[in-house]
């Protein structure tokens, strides 16, 4: 018993010095990303699925890395302002409305953060700073 | 002592009550219903009369007109919709898929979807919204009709609540339910077409209402 109860505590000291061990970048990434994902719950699901999946060919999936990754500077604008005309994603068209958001550039930055490291993409962290520089270039 | 023991029995036998109850399942039925009586025979019968979705007319996604006779001898779910619906329309058909899915391949049974917003969703826009969506053939139809018809069908007859309101997302409110009509038109089922868990349930009580005998449909 007493061995037992050793045993849970080294895995508890073990686990606390993991996570103390975290450089600041990995704990601000967690935190954006866990903000992120209730804002994803909160403003996007609804469309986008709990999976990133879409609707057929009415809703795109957020799974096409690559074009995350191409158009990572315009994301900010297309959440913000709204998306219209034709996009191709993962090799098909979608050419409806994406209604505009009004969300903060902290939150923009946490949802994309949450976008970008889930439904199988792995994009850096998107911190605040970066949106609010790609928000004052939207056309 | 002795309450304890009576207390146990009456446990088990509401829970036994329960049980049995479950095995031969049938589905309420909705609505106002009126009882009536006539003569059959020479003798006095009460028949009851249940609230029956009246006669429509609307026309579908093909410009076919759809009424409440092409539906004679169907089972069928119903919703109310608009194809520029940013809010919990997509989350509605997601779920609505599942039950197209699952009796794709079963007679006597449609889904219809009304659009809230005839001026907008015009025979065209919904055949686009229905290709998109990856519907084909006669199974899910998506109708379009005079405002005033749709919105009254929609909370005399449906029981769902539609309303056009500026400061909503998309200019409208509405209620995500889906409605389960049985063949003689009566409501056998509401629920909540956002949550994936009540959508469930209705393709478990579709198959329900499917089993259902036949003198049991006999007006």
């Amino acid at each position: 018993m007493s061995w037992k109860l050793a045993g849970v505590f080294i895995v508890v000291v073990a686990i606390l010095f993991i996570t103390a061990c975290q450089s600041d970048e990995s704990l601000e990434f967690k935190r954006y990303y866990s903000s992120g994902a209730l804002v994803y719950q909160n403003h996007c699901q609804n469309c986008h699925g709990g999976n990133g999946e879409g609707l057929s060919a009415l809703i795109p999936p957020l799974s096409d890395s690559t074009y995350l990754k191409k158009n990572i500077g315009s994301l900010p604008c297309y959440i913000k302002n709204g998306l219209k005309g034709q996009i191709t994603i993962k090799g098909k068209i979608f050419e409806d409305v994406m209604p505009a958001n009004d969300l903060s550039s902290v939150e923009i930055a946490q949802v994309l953060t949450y976008i970008g490291n889930s439904f199988g993409n792995k994009l850096n962290t998107i911190d605040e700073q970066s949106v609010q520089k790609d928000l004052a270039s939207c056309r | 002592m002795r309450t304890t023991l009576i207390l146990g029995l009456a446990i088990i036998l509401l829970w036994s009550a329960c049980k049995f109850g479950s095995d031969k399942k049938t589905l309420p039925i909705y609505g106002n219903r009126a009882p009536v009586t006539k003569t059959v025979d020479g003798k006095q019968v009460t028949d009851t009369i249940y609230q029956t979705i009246p006669p429509f007319k609307f026309v579908n996604q093909y410009g076919d007109s759809i009424s409440n006779k092409t539906l004679n001898g169907n089972i069928y779910v119903v919703d109310f919709f608009f194809t520029t619906c940013p809010s919990i329309c997509p989350i509605m058909h997601r779920n609505m898929l599942r039950v197209y899915e699952t009796f794709k391949s079963t007679g006597n049974f449609k889904i219809i979807s009304h659009t809230i917003d005839p001026k907008h969703d015009s025979v065209p826009v919904l055949k686009k919204y229905a290709d998109k969506l990856g519907i084909t053939g006669n199974m899910w139809w998506f109708l379009r009709g005079r405002k005033e018809d749709i919105y009254t069908i929609a909370e005399k007859n449906y029981l769902v609540a539609v309303k056009q309101d500026s400061s909503a997302a998309g200019g409208y409110i509405h209620a995500g339910y889906f409605v389960l009509i049985d063949k003689q038109k009566r409501i056998r089922g509401s629920y909540d077409g956002t949550d994936p868990k009540q959508v469930d349930q209705l393709i478990d009580d579709i198959k329900t209402l499917q089993a259902e005998p036949d003198q049991m449909i006999v007006q």
